[in-house]
């Protein structure tokens, strides 16, 4: 079976057709060939693979694709300015250490997106409660902290580099 | 005061090199790599832990749509995988664990794979099983494999240094114990893959994460001289690996698996594990028993150290069996220990099979070793502190192993650490402090004939470098390090750097990224080379500014006087003027390194690396005796690395060591219920979240390495060796209770303390026999 469905992928309208048992990763990395949201373990367990769907981070790995119907998707491949300039976010993670071997590295500065997005001045506490879904093999996390910290100030006039449909009003 | 010479970019918090496409997401890796034409091979695993292959129908899964191969081992050349040639890609005839290979097949899509696999029916006759290490010893003890004869393997893994026996008897104080650690998985966030892809000479390209893209190129190689293809090259690429931790130092099944699927196919194969695939059939850390006897004399002065170990082998053989031979060194040479005995024997049995891991055995034996420090310290009524303080390695010692020890921050971290916890600071009910140190290998180390790196360099006509190298960036930060290094010689800017370090086509030789070796000799080898073209730079630069040699200097991009850095000239003009002449010259160089540091004879001496590293951890626990919970309060871990070439990343390899090694301390466990793996997943298998994260202060001794690139030993490794003992001796000083047994889990604590009460673990009274509420 398959679906009709519309929605925003990195600010861009998108219409097409899914089939039903997709997940929203599938779609993104072997449909859409968006290969930048990662596959840790396909179950929601390390969140490699979040995305932000109307503001909210969720695991693209559990998220069936015509569930994106009508919805606004932001993947890491939408968060740099259209000219390459970096996020504040990823710039800060950049400088700060918070990226290894990086294959969590998506899907925890979508987390931190995300979070920014909820709550521009996070504690070190807010940020541990925001990527305790985010697993990181290399760096400890601490060194995440200090990016996601970092960044805060720089976020904190960026919640416009996209504009949220539904979610805006939280 | 002596003046520190001022460097451009060693000593600075430069970014990884990858940074950028990593946060992007743009970096690719294996997951990310699509071929055209590729299939999409799947490996079927055994049903049984040790078990007669009666039969296997595979003509369902041949007929399926999409299928084009299927094979089983009965259609394998003579391929054994492994340091001890014991294990075949696909198993023929019998399994002997849950993780061995069946049969494989390559289809055009994942799903039809998997389908395919489900169709293959294997008939299977099962066998007496053996689990437990000493039991399989035992004479009567089911064979693993047959025509070995035992199951106990034969490695040489014993010494003994001085007098033990006699040690012992002049000891004022004896402590014995034993300790267990288990398997632990490598819980890379990317999983492992491999596409391999013929050309129409039957030359291989195989995309693999590796950590050793020359020796894996050596196995692949051997697979296809199996196959009847010689003379045939092999082109190892390797993507941008999901981390590494030790768990690509050897070539796997899947790897050879692709190749030989690829070669029936003739189309691209690329195998894929997924989430439980990874944690089922890939190796672990080496599980060990470790009998423990150390003794001093009434001045707290260490008089020997004897230890057994039984190592649960598995059912095949990885790096796991040769962890006994770096064991060696914390055993030998931690802390100043005139008499020594080890040893240690391998035993197949039915379980999963080990490989390296971060440590590579140190951990192990760190656990034990220091966890004991602590009880002697206790039997001979000393401070903790002090016993290591007397016992610390000094710089100019040589170990009974014959370890030269140089530059040597042991003192030095033992103060820093004493310092910062203040162990003298109150504490409230359940806390405790603990410490533990290490020593590993800082100046690579000499496991194989050779422990050498390439390094070529080539300028442009702009002022831009391409390194190729030999390492392997797996995440560490490998490429960064080299870019700063070949930077500061070359007075360039990291940015005009660009490393390669992911094809074997190109790239020179070298032994892997193993044993914290990388910086020091890719970083030997790099400033080797770049010593070549520095020089001509400035013997063309003094040609052109017309003033003598020595009073040049490179920075900025510029070659310029050292007394009048206003005369200066750009280095991109010198290169261009180098490349479009007469007589012109290419700006390249080549250098190989290899350290002077020894293999170790039979008796296990020799000098196995040009320089070590030291370390001590400290840490204050809080331990709910109601819950058995253990919580990190404080963390303080203390590195002599020679020198910070780069803080930011030392400082992530301190902290991503420190976690895992808090992990391993009281979380980590591969659980395998005879044989089968119990929590394949990260819901039941507990590596540490963001929330678990401790406060962790890394502090850096540097101590100036005279070896070592700009000074710095290796430091990969050793954020996680001293971990477990350092959180087990702060429970022991929070309530008194000695866990010898890995992970530290609140049922074992809980155990501890109602053992130490006189009440069994079921609640049971010994004495009494009354029974209590559980």
């Amino acid at each position: 079976m398959s679906t009709e469905i519309r929605f925003i992928l990195n600010g861009n309208e998108i219409q097409m057709q899914v089939e039903d048992h997709w997940t929203l990763l599938h779609l993104l990395r072997e449909v859409i060939g968006l290969s930048g949201t990662k596959e840790g373990c396909g179950s929601g367990e390390c969140g490699a693979c979040t995305v932000i769907v109307d503001g909210q981070a969720i695991n693209s790995c559990l998220y069936l694709a015509p569930e994106i119907n009508d919805r606004e998707l932001l993947t890491i491949e939408g968060l740099a300015a259209a000219d390459g300039t970096l996020h504040p976010l990823q710039q800060s993670f950049v400088e700060n250490g918070g990226i290894q071997c990086g294959f969590c590295s998506p899907g925890m500065i979508m987390s931190s997106k995300a979070l920014l997005y909820e709550n521009p001045a996070p504690t070190v506490d807010d940020i541990k409660h925001a990527l305790a879904g985010n697993l990181c093999r290399c760096t400890g996390y601490t060194q995440i902290f200090d990016s996601v910290q970092a960044a805060t100030e720089k976020a904190l006039g960026d919640v416009t580099v996209v504009a949220w449909k539904n979610g805006a009003q939280k | 005061m002596e003046v520190k010479q001022e460097f451009s970019t060693i000593g600075k918090r430069v970014p990884k090199l990858d940074a950028v496409d990593k946060a992007t997401g743009r970096a690719q890796y294996i997951q990310d790599v699509k071929l055209p034409g590729m299939l999409y091979g799947k490996i079927l695993y055994s049903k049984y832990p040790h078990a007669k292959i009666v039969k296997i129908d595979t003509s369902k899964a041949k007929k399926l749509n999409g299928v084009r191969v299927v094979l089983t081992g009965e259609d394998l050349p003579k391929i054994r995988m492994g340091v001890y040639k014991d294990n075949p890609p696909i198993k023929a005839g019998k399994v002997r664990s849950y993780r061995d290979e069946v049969a494989a097949v390559a289809a055009t899509d994942p799903e039809t794979a998997k389908k395919a696999i489900d169709l293959i029916e294997v008939t299977y006759e099962s066998l007496p099983t053996i689990f437990d290490p000493i039991a399989a010893m035992e004479p009567d003890a089911p064979l693993v494999h047959e025509n070995h004869k035992t199951n106990i393997l034969k490695m040489p893994w014993k010494l003994h240094y001085g007098d033990v026996e006699a040690a012992r008897q002049e000891a004022a104080h004896v402590v014995e114990r034993r300790f267990t650690t288990t398997w632990v998985s490598h819980c890379c966030l990317g999983t492992s893959g491999a596409i391999a892809d013929f050309d129409n000479a039957n030359n291989l390209t195989i995309r693999t994460n590796t950590q050793i893209p020359s020796l894996a190129q050596k196995d692949f190689q051997e697979t296809l001289t199996a196959l009847g293809i010689e003379n045939k090259r092999v082109r190892v690429l390797k993507p941008i690996v999901g981390g590494g931790f030790g768990s690509k130092l050897d070539t796997y099944a899947y790897e050879h698996v692709a190749i030989l699927l690829a070669w029936k196919a003739r189309q691209p194969v690329k195998i894929l594990f997924d989430r439980e695939e990874e944690f089922i059939a890939t190796s672990t850390r080496q599980p060990t028993i470790i009998d423990i006897a150390m003794g001093c004399d009434k001045d707290g002065k260490l008089l020997f150290r004897d230890i057994q170990m039984v190592l649960d082998n598995g059912a095949y053989t990885s790096w796991g069996v040769t962890t006994p031979s770096v064991m060696m060194m914390p055993i030998t040479s931690l802390y100043r220990v005139p008499n020594v005995r080890y040893e240690a024997k391998c035993v197949y049995t039915n379980n999963t099979y080990a490989q390296a891991m971060r440590g590579y055995g140190n951990p192990q034996a760190t656990f034990a070793i220091e966890s004991a420090m602590d009880m002697l310290a206790e039997a001979a009524d000393f401070d903790r502190v002090e016993i290591r303080r007397i016992n610390a390695n000094q710089p100019g010692d040589e170990t009974p192993q014959g370890f030269k020890i140089t530059t040597c921050g042991l003192p030095e971290c033992i103060d820093a650490v004493e310092k910062t916890l203040d162990p003298d600071k109150p504490k409230s009910e359940g806390e405790g402090i603990g410490i533990a140190s290490l020593i590993h290998v800082g100046g690579g180390a000499r496991i194989y004939k050779s422990d050498g790196c390439g390094t070529i360099i080539k300028l442009d006509d702009f002022g831009k470098a391409d390194v190729f190298t030999g390492a392997s960036d797996m995440g560490q930060g490998a490429d960064t390090v080299l870019a700063q290094i070949v930077s500061e010689q070359l007075g360039l800017v990291v940015e005009d750097i660009h490393v390669i370090h992911n094809d074997t086509d190109i790239c020179p030789w070298d032994v892997g990224a193993h044993a914290s070796r990388t910086t020091f000799v890719a970083g030997n080898a790099a400033i080797g080379a770049a010593r070549q073209i520095r020089s001509r730079i400035l013997e063309m630069g003094a040609k052109a500014l017309e003033v003598p040699l020595p009073e040049l200097a490179l920075r900025n991009r510029q070659v310029f006087v050292k007394s009048d850095p206003e005369k200066s000239i750009a280095i991109d003009k010198l290169l261009r003027k180098a490349h479009f002449s007469h007589g012109g010259t290419m700006m390249m160089a080549d250098y190989f390194y290899d350290p002077a540091n020894e293999n170790m004879g039979r008796d296990f001496k020799g000098n196995m690396s040009m320089t070590y590293a030291f370390g001590t951890h400290g840490v204050r626990v809080k331990v709910d005796k109601e819950t058995g919970k253990v919580e990190i309060l404080d963390y303080v871990a203390a590195h002599d690395v020679g020198r910070a070439i780069n803080p930011m990343l030392l400082d992530g390899q301190v902290h991503g060591g420190v976690m895992m090694g808090v992990g391993y301390a009281l979380t980590e466990q591969v659980i395998l219920d005879k044989g089968r793996n119990m929590n394949p997943d990260f819901r039941d298998y507990k590596i540490l979240t963001a929330k678990d994260a401790v406060a962790l202060t890394p502090i850096v001794i540097e101590t100036d390495d005279p070896d070592g690139p700009y000074g710095a030993k290796g430091i990969g490794e050793p954020g996680c060796v001293p971990t477990a003992p350092a959180i087990a001796n702060a429970i022991y000083d929070a309530i008194g209770v000695r866990i010898t047994d890995l992970p530290i889990t609140p049922e074992r604590v809980l155990k501890a303390i109602k053992e130490k009460k006189g009440v069994d673990s079921c609640g049971i009274d010994p004495l009494t026999d009354k029974e209590q509420p559980c």
